[in-house]
């Protein structure tokens, strides 16, 4: 196997190469709308969840990290693709495996880490933790804890948008898991009766924790079937390719991006089709992998370590590292410098949560009601957001 | 003045508010072409057009859930529910979501929504129609929680709810929504003392009551009575039968269980020396426990004996009339726990 996918235990300086199970993969057309450089920013991108996420398990066996803590290891191609799909004010919101998106959506990783630390350089000020990154400035509504829970947010969040008559789309992620919660359902149903602007993202690793999706999930083996129930669209894509991420969501997000509400006409009875409106909500079934365990307390005893190594073979960032090189788009050379700064940028995140201060006591009590009372104070805005223009 | 009842007033605190804001929809089962499945809504869709009053399907963590998502994204959504019963089943949105986002997100998005529907015994409803809520959500911090017990109530905190930049939780009752602020036969025994509070109507359109302030519903000099929502009018039967005894009550309605005015109710007990707490939820870990329990702590001197506290019976709610009545904290109940804590029995 490819040792680069091991870069997480002590060959982690090993760099990102080519390799002959990589020439084997599917070779990629490359999109056209797709610049060289916005190549290189989704290769950057995904680099740099990796290498972050390697420095947070690493600080989570220090015991710097607490809490429940979800790898976004192997799928970072879903949240890069997906999010360089988007215009930069698009809302996005997600399940607790939040770190990806986070990341890929602009948020700066010392703030990422320091959350994590518990730290009131945090994105959420040391409150929210590896769970609960939000992020305002980038249009990053959080990560929700509740599996399926962040699933009418999302469809609140395209509501809003429309209602306000703009044209912005809504990512809403969640895990395979969440399908088979009845949040996620009433979502998928609001979103179809008043065709909402929102593409609910499915990250099918298929493990929701231990469980198998097939075990746990009828007509996994057919989720069209989910779509064409509340007649939405329905369409797919290799999340362990960023390239047909991207070019999957690019035509998606177009589609969604104008979707107009048939009920604000007063008497409108909707109508539905199986397979959706051309200009409406979309649920998109990308089927990913998860190379860590479903959190950091987990051994993985319901997966053999084969299937595992099988998909680190696809490793979307090795894939995409073979094509720029196979295109003469970028060299080995560049591709170790791009390396080496997401490494060194996970290890100065690292450095600053360590750095900075705990959260302290009077946080406690702040940011519990904006007109606060009694007890309850006012709460100042993140050290991320101090000096930003939310549009307020 | 005129007589408005509890669900034109509910109304007309919408109705101004959505004329100045256009950020606030109402969203709810049956708000818009039912014209509201108790003529709250009424005429509303007419008004403001079928995308701000909106017919959800009968799907609460759906359409809680779509509130709590739009008021982070600045919009200031009124989310009815025909009954707070048929809030249980969006719980993880309207509690975990809606007070803690705020707290979640390090103060970046907060929830500016209202919740709002009937609380309580219907009218043999039976027990899963006939949830009092107060208890369960008040302990969660985040909230607000408002219990309005009057049309002029309803409407003056129904508009400081609406312009308030947290989530609140407003819970009316379907036994009230009729109620008139004159002539109605609830109310016509206060203009007939003095002593009582009159109702009144505003016709300010800035009139707003403030959270968190309690209001003395009657004066007295010889035990407080602690309440809010329906049960002040269980209470206000209550004192005027106790007034034939000679014994003068001081019905204190709190208005909102979150914020609690505790100073309010410590200021009266330290006049009367005698205190009854009346609750319409269930009496273990009741708003009315956890009153009795902060008045202990601030007046265990001043008190001429323990509390007692009046709450629904600790059974599920009976569909049988009489046994319904029986449950409620009612008149015949508070009168009784009076009699008691005053060495009157």
């Amino acid at each position: 196997m490819n040792e680069a996918t091991l870069l997480l235990s002590k060959k982690s300086e090993k760099t990102f190469m080519s390799s002959a199970a990589q020439d084997k993969a599917q070779a990629n057309q490359i999109a056209p709308e797709l610049s060289n450089d916005k190549l290189i920013d989704m290769l950057k991108s995904m680099m740099q969840i990796r290498r972050f996420e390697e420095r947070t398990m690493q600080s989570y066996m220090q015991q710097k990290i607490g809490g429940f803590c979800h790898i976004y290891i192997g799928q970072e191609a879903v949240a890069v693709g997906s999010i360089s799909a988007l215009k930069s004010d698009d809302p996005i919101v997600g399940a607790y495996r939040d770190h990806g998106f986070a990341l890929a959506r602009g948020m700066d990783p010392k703030y990422a880490m320091a959350e994590m630390f518990g730290k009131v350089t945090g994105c959420s000020k040391g409150k929210g933790g590896s769970m609960h990154f939000f992020d305002k400035e980038h249009h990053m509504y959080g990560g929700h804890a509740i599996v399926g829970g962040q699933c009418p947010l999302g469809t609140g969040l395209a509501f809003a948008s429309q209602y306000e008559k703009k044209d912005n789309v809504t990512l809403c992620y969640l895990g395979d898991g969440a399908v088979n919660q009845g949040a996620f359902h009433e979502a998928m149903n609001l979103a179809a009766i008043w065709n909402l602007p929102i593409i609910f993202v499915l990250e099918n690793n298929s493990y929701s924790m231990g469980t198998h999706i097939n075990r746990g999930t009828a007509m996994a083996n057919d989720l069209r079937a989910k779509a064409e129930a509340y007649g939405m669209r329905y369409a797919e894509c290799d999340g362990l390719d960023v390239l047909d991420v991207y070019t999957t969501f690019k035509r998606e997000v177009d589609k969604t991006r104008n979707a107009k509400n048939p009920q604000w006409e007063r008497g409108m009875i909707p109508s539905y089709k199986r397979e959706g409106e051309a200009n409406g909500p979309c649920f998109m079934n990308v089927k990913t992998y998860r190379y860590k365990g479903h959190s950091m307390s987990d051994p993985q005893k319901y997966r053999a370590k084969e299937e595992v190594e099988a998909k680190q073979e696809l490793d979307p960032i090795n894939r995409l590292v073979n094509l720029l090189i196979e295109k003469n788009i970028s060299t080995q050379d560049q591709i170790d410098e791009f390396d080496k700064a997401a490494k060194a940028e996970a290890q100065a995140a690292v450095k600053y949560a360590n750095e900075s201060p705990d959260m302290p006591q009077e946080e406690l009590f702040t940011d519990i009601y904006v007109n606060p009372y009694g007890p309850y104070k006012k709460g100042e805005l993140p050290e991320m957001l101090k000096g930003k223009d939310l549009g307020e | 003045m005129r007589n408005v009842q509890y669900r034109e007033a509910l109304r007309e605190a919408m109705q101004e508010e959505m004329r100045t804001d256009d950020r606030i929809f109402l969203m709810g089962e049956e708000v818009a072409e039912y014209n509201g499945a108790y003529k709250v809504s009424q005429g509303m869709v007419e008004e403001f057009g079928a995308r701000r009053i909106i017919d959800s399907p009968i799907s609460e963590t759906g359409f809680a859930g779509l509130g709590v998502g739009a008021a982070m994204y600045g919009l200031r959504p009124i989310i009815e529910f025909m009954s707070w019963s048929f809030c249980l089943v969006a719980a993880d949105q309207i509690i975990n979501n809606a007070p803690k986002m705020l707290y979640m997100s390090g103060g970046q998005f907060g929830c500016p929504a209202v919740f709002r529907g009937n609380n309580g015994a219907g009218g043999q409803l039976g027990s899963t129609h006939s949830w009092c809520v107060e208890s369960m959500f008040s302990s969660v911090p985040g909230l607000k929680l408002a219990v309005p017990s009057t049309p002029r109530d309803a409407k003056g905190m129904l508009k400081a709810a609406i312009r308030d930049e947290d989530p609140v939780f407003y819970l009316e009752s379907e036994r009230m929504l009729g109620m008139g602020a004159r002539g109605d036969k609830d109310f016509s025994r206060y203009l007939a003392n003095g002593k009582w509070a009159p109702p009144t109507f505003e016709e300010d359109d800035n009139f707003v009551i403030d959270f968190g302030k309690a209001d003395i519903k009657k004066a007295g000099a010889d035990c407080t009575i602690v309440t809010a929502g329906r049960p002040v009018h269980f209470a206000l039967e209550a004192a005027e039968q106790l007034e034939k005894e000679g014994i003068d009550i001081e019905v204190i309605d709190v208005r909102t269980y979150r914020p609690l005015d505790i100073e309010t109710i410590v200021n009266s007990v330290r006049k009367t020396n005698y205190c009854v707490v009346v609750d319409q939820s269930w009496p273990f870990a009741s708003v009315a426990s956890e009153i009795a329990s902060q008045v202990y702590e601030r007046c265990f001197d001043d008190l001429d004996n323990s509390i007692i506290r009046v709450n629904n019976d600790d059974v599920p709610a009976p569909y049988n009339r009489t046994m319904e009545q029986e449950m409620l904290p009612n008149a015949r109940k508070i009168i009784e726990a009076v009699r008691n804590v005053t060495y009157n029995a």
